[in-house]
Formats: structure tokens, C-alpha cells, sequence
């Protein structure tokens, strides 16, 4: 589904961020990427989105090219991808329910859908009665709630999640890795990027580690270990 | 299509509403730009006014001698217009005339008349009087014709060289105003615009997070875009209606005022008759730098 084949990513004039990745993710699998702070587990979510080209080497997307992809190439790619974020990146002038419905505007879904499906997807996270509030209105488990809502509504083929519970409390942090968890079972590609411990011994799926932007351990059931 | 466009039209009424106080910024400063470049398009009217006004009262005298026939003075009359056919008047003035005109201006001055009968004959000279169409050259062609050796014989004097110099000075100096507005106009639009720019731009700026968002959910440039280019429209609009009303007040309540200082300028009137040239500068100047400011911004915020 994902592959990094040789990737490296300088950052100029001369601050090297990841040195020649390769691994690749296949549809359906848990991957979490872990790594210290600066590692460049960010930079990798980057060029997955087409954020970031790299500098050497390839990322693909279900066999695409992404640093090859643009225009509505690669918004038919970033559509795909439902994106999880620490700052969460919801969008500030819009209400709960207003972000939920962008996306599925975005994808072209037609009106009579969205007031249907809107009301429902937040009545699962538990925002309902908040569906006319901002999100600075929210707190910050609210906003991660919604977050997820707007990643999955339009049930992407892969879910990243970058960083999603950094500034999370240990209460809001345990439901959204529930939440992952009940992506996954559906099916869905999943990819966490994190340096929570914790999270990634609990989970026990592939592990992949990033140190000093090298890959230094890729394991089927792995653990924590830096 | 049709759902895609009414949604970037909901999208935008709904931001320019959440965002009162920088739609409020936006338009006001669109609104003084526009009035800023009204304001130039009625003083270059005025400024044209005057200058046609000086230019009126600059005429060539020829003087005739007493004893030139009047058919001789028309033939001289008849050169000129074929010498320089676009001038603007010529008039044949009498002797009779030139003395009827003299008794009817000072009828109440009896040291006037008085010295007109110790002086026993007319004393007044058939003269031709010329206005030219406002151009040093044309002066300079009426005056060739006037001093030809063959006219030597009628003409005793012609006015055109003794007021040559201020002539020359009044058309450099309405030259110059003219100069001197456009170059003026040019930077004082400059500047507005600039300033236009800028406003919008902080604006859309305090959006860029919002875009990259959209760009990363896999928003299409166009669903990005649109919102903020009908936004500038709204702004340009907005500008442009209040702008238009704005000149419609003060040229209304301007005009008799202006009237006493300049006579036979009504300022009203120059706004009705250019009212559609106005309102094509005003919705150039709003609608079309708004939506064109908004389209180069949020341009630079979408290069990924």
C-alpha cells in the first residue's frame, strides 16, 4: 500500500533528516513508527501526504509515485488518507459539524449525504450537542475526537496518525488508540507515528524504529526499544 | 458543477461574516481607494476646466489702420481660416462697433465720454479678434499669417507679440498642472493599490493555516480558492456601492458652492454626464482589485 524505497530527506543546506528509508506497509496492517523527538517520524508522514519531496529516492501510494503526483493526482491521494495530527489541524473558522461536512464536500459527496451522514459520524464521537460550537470551543480530547471523525468519514483506505495523543491526557489518549484499534479491525491501513512507550507495548504490532532518521529496527510484533 | 458552485458562494458569505471585522477593514479601505481615484478623475476635470477657461481668454487682436476697407480686413479674415482651419473664433470687429462697444461699457463714466468728444473723431480701430484652439503652434501660425508683407499695408498692430510671453507661460504652466496631476494620479493609485494588496493579504494570512488544512484533506484548488476570490468580490462590491453613493452626496451638495468659486462649472452635472466612466473606474478599482489581490494571494498560499 505504502512503500519507502531508498528515501533520504536533506533539508538544506545540509541537515539530513532521513538517511535512505526503505520498508513498506501492506494494506490492512498496524504499523507504528517510533523514534525520540527530531527523529523524522514527521518528515515521513510529510512525504506520505505529498507534503515533502524527498531528496533522493521514492514514496509510493498504492503503486503511485507521490513526489511524481500533482494537481488532482495528488489530492486524489491526500483523499485517500485520513490524517490524525497532534495540533489536530481542524479548520478554526469552521463548526464541528462544518469540518466534518468540508471533507465530504471535498470528495464531492452530494448534500442530501452529507446532512445525513454529518449528524451520525458525530453522534458516535460524542459531539453532537457541539455540532454548532468551534473547534477553540472544544477541549482537546473533543478536538481529537473530531479530528478522527473528519479523518474517517469518508472511510479512506489508510488512517495516519501522527503524534496523535501528545497532548492528550492518559484518559483521552487510552480512547483514541481505542478508536485506531476499531479502525483497524475494519479493515483499514493503519499508521501511528508516536514516542509514547506505553502505547506502542500495549498495541504489540509492527514496530518500525527511526534513529537519527535511519531505520534501526522493523519487527512484526515489536516493542519500545531506543 | 452547479452543487460545487453554490457551495464556494456559501463558503465565502459564511466566512465574510464570521470575519466581520476584517470584511469591515477590507471594505473601507477598498472604499477609500476608490475614493481616492474619483476624487483624481474630478480634479482632472476641474483642472481641464480652468485650463480651457485661461486658454478662452487668450486671444490674438489685429488691429486694422483707419483706412483699411472692410473687404480687405475679411480677406485677411478668410486667410486665417484657411491658414489654420480648426481655430476656434475669429470675430470682425468694426470701427462703429469698437466705439459702440467702448460708449455701452462706460456709460456711467462721464470723464470718459468727455474725453471722446475733445477727441472729435472715432478713434477706435477695426480689429480682428482670434481664439485659437489652445496650442503656442497655432498662435504662432495666426501670427505668421497676420505679419505676411502684403498685409503690411491694413494691419497697424497685432496683440500676439507683446502677450506672446505670458501666453507661452500660461501654456507651460497648464502643461505643467497636467504633468504634474498624472505623474501624482499615477503614484496616489500606486499607493492605494498597494495598500489594497496589503490589506487583503493580511487577511488571507490569517487564514494560511485553514488552507494548508484544506490542502492536506485533498481540497481541489478551486473549492480553496474560490471562497476567498468572491470574497474580494463581496469586498469590491460592498466598496463600490457605498463609494458610488459617497460621490453622489458630496458632488450633489458640493456643486452649488463650487459653482460661486468656479462659474459655469457644475460639479453635479460633470458627475452625471461621466457617471458611466465613473462607475467603471469605482467597480475597476473595487470589485476587480479585489478579486485580483485575493486571486495572487491565495495563490502563494497553495504552492504545494
Amino acid at each position: 500500500m505504502i512503500k519507502f524505497q531508498n528515501v533520504t530527506k536533506i533539508y538544506p543546506p545540509d541537515t539530513t533528516v532521513l538517511h535512505d528509508i526503505c520498508f513498506e506497509v501492506k494494506e490492512g496492517e498496524f504499523v507504528s513508527i517510533v523514534g525520540k523527538s527530531g527523529a523524522g517520524k514527521t518528515t515521513l508522514v510529510k512525504l506520505i501526504l505529498g507534503l515533502e519531496e524527498p531528496t533522493s529516492g521514492s514514496v509510493f501510494f498504492a503503486g503511485k509515485n507521490i513526489s511524481e503526483a500533482y494537481g488532482a493526482d495528488l489530492q486524489e491521494i491526500r483523499r485517500k488518507i485520513g490524517g490524525i495530527y497532534q495540533d489536530y489541524k481542524l479548520l478554526p473558522a469552521k463548526t464541528v459539524y462544518e469540518n466534518v461536512a468540508y471533507v465530504m464536500a471535498v470528495e464531492g459527496k452530494e448534500n442530501e449525504e452529507i446532512i445525513s451522514q454529518v449528524p451520525k459520524v458525530l453522534e458516535v464521537i460524542g459531539l453532537a450537542e457541539k455540532s454548532n460550537n468551534f473547534p477553540k470551543e472544544l477541549s482537546g480530547g473533543e478536538q481529537q475526537r473530531l479530528a478522527i471523525a473528519r479523518a474517517l468519514v469518508n472511510h479512506p483506505d489508510v488512517v495516519i496518525a501522527d503524534e496523535p495523543t501528545g497532548n492528550l491526557d492518559p484518559y483521552n489518549t487510552y480512547e483514541v488508540i481505542r478508536l485506531l484499534q476499531k479502525i483497524h479491525q475494519s479493515g483499514k491501513t493503519v499508521i501511528l507515528s508516536t514516542h509514547d512507550r506505553e502505547i506502542v507495548n500495549k498495541l504489540g504490532k509492527r514496530v518500525i524504529t527511526i534513529e537519527n532518521g535511519r531505520v534501526v529496527r522493523d519487527e512484526e510484533k515489536g516493542r519500545f526499544i531506543i | 458543477m452547479l452543487t460545487n458552485l453554490k457551495r464556494v458562494f456559501h463558503f465565502a458569505f459564511i466566512d465574510f461574516y464570521r470575519n466581520k471585522g476584517m470584511s469591515v477593514a477590507a471594505i473601507f479601505v477598498l472604499t477609500i481607494t476608490m475614493l481616492l481615484v474619483t476624487g483624481l478623475f474630478f480634479m482632472r476635470g476641474v483642472s481641464n476646466f480652468l485650463v480651457e477657461t485661461i486658454q478662452n481668454k487668450i486671444d490674438i487682436a489685429a488691429y486694422f489702420k483707419a483706412d483699411t476697407e472692410e473687404k480687405d480686413i475679411l480677406t485677411v479674415k478668410e486667410e486665417i481660416l484657411k491658414d489654420s482651419p480648426d481655430i476656434k473664433s475669429i470675430k470682425y470687429v468694426s470701427r462703429e462697433e469698437a466705439l459702440n462697444d467702448f460708449i455701452e461699457k462706460h456709460k456711467d463714466n462721464n470723464t470718459f465720454l468727455k474725453s471722446l468728444t475733445e477727441v472729435g473723431e472715432n478713434p477706435f480701430l477695426a480689429s480682428l479678434n482670434i481664439i485659437t484652439n489652445g496650442s503656442t503652434a497655432q498662435y504662432e501660425q495666426v501670427s505668421n499669417t497676420l505679419q505676411k508683407d502684403e498685409y503690411d499695408t491694413f494691419i497697424e498692430k497685432v496683440d500676439f507679440s507683446e502677450k506672446k510671453g505670458t501666453i507661452e507661460k500660461i501654456f507651460s504652466i497648464t502643461s505643467n498642472i497636467n504633468k504634474f496631476g498624472l505623474i501624482l494620479g499615477a503614484v496616489l493609485v500606486l499607493v492605494a493599490v498597494s495598500v489594497v494588496f496589503n490589506t487583503i493579504k493580511l487577511i488571507i494570512e490569517s487564514s494560511k493555516d485553514e488552507i494548508a488544512t484544506m490542502k492536506i484533506v485533498g481540497a481541489s484548488t478551486w473549492l480553496i480558492k474560490a471562497p476567498f476570490i468572491i470574497q474580494g468580490a463581496i469586498f469590491g462590491a460592498i466598496a463600490f456601492t457605498t463609494c458610488l453613493l459617497v460621490t453622489l452626496a458630496v458632488t450633489y451638495f458640493l456643486s452649488p458652492g463650487l459653482s460661486v468659486i468656479m462659474p459655469g462649472f457644475i460639479l453635479f452635472e460633470y458627475f452625471i454626464l461621466n457617471l458611466w466612466m465613473i462607475i467603471l473606474i469605482q467597480l475597476g478599482f473595487g470589485v476587480g482589485l479585489g478579486i485580483a489581490s485575493s486571486f495572487i494571494v491565495v495563490r502563494k498560499y497553495l504552492k504545494v
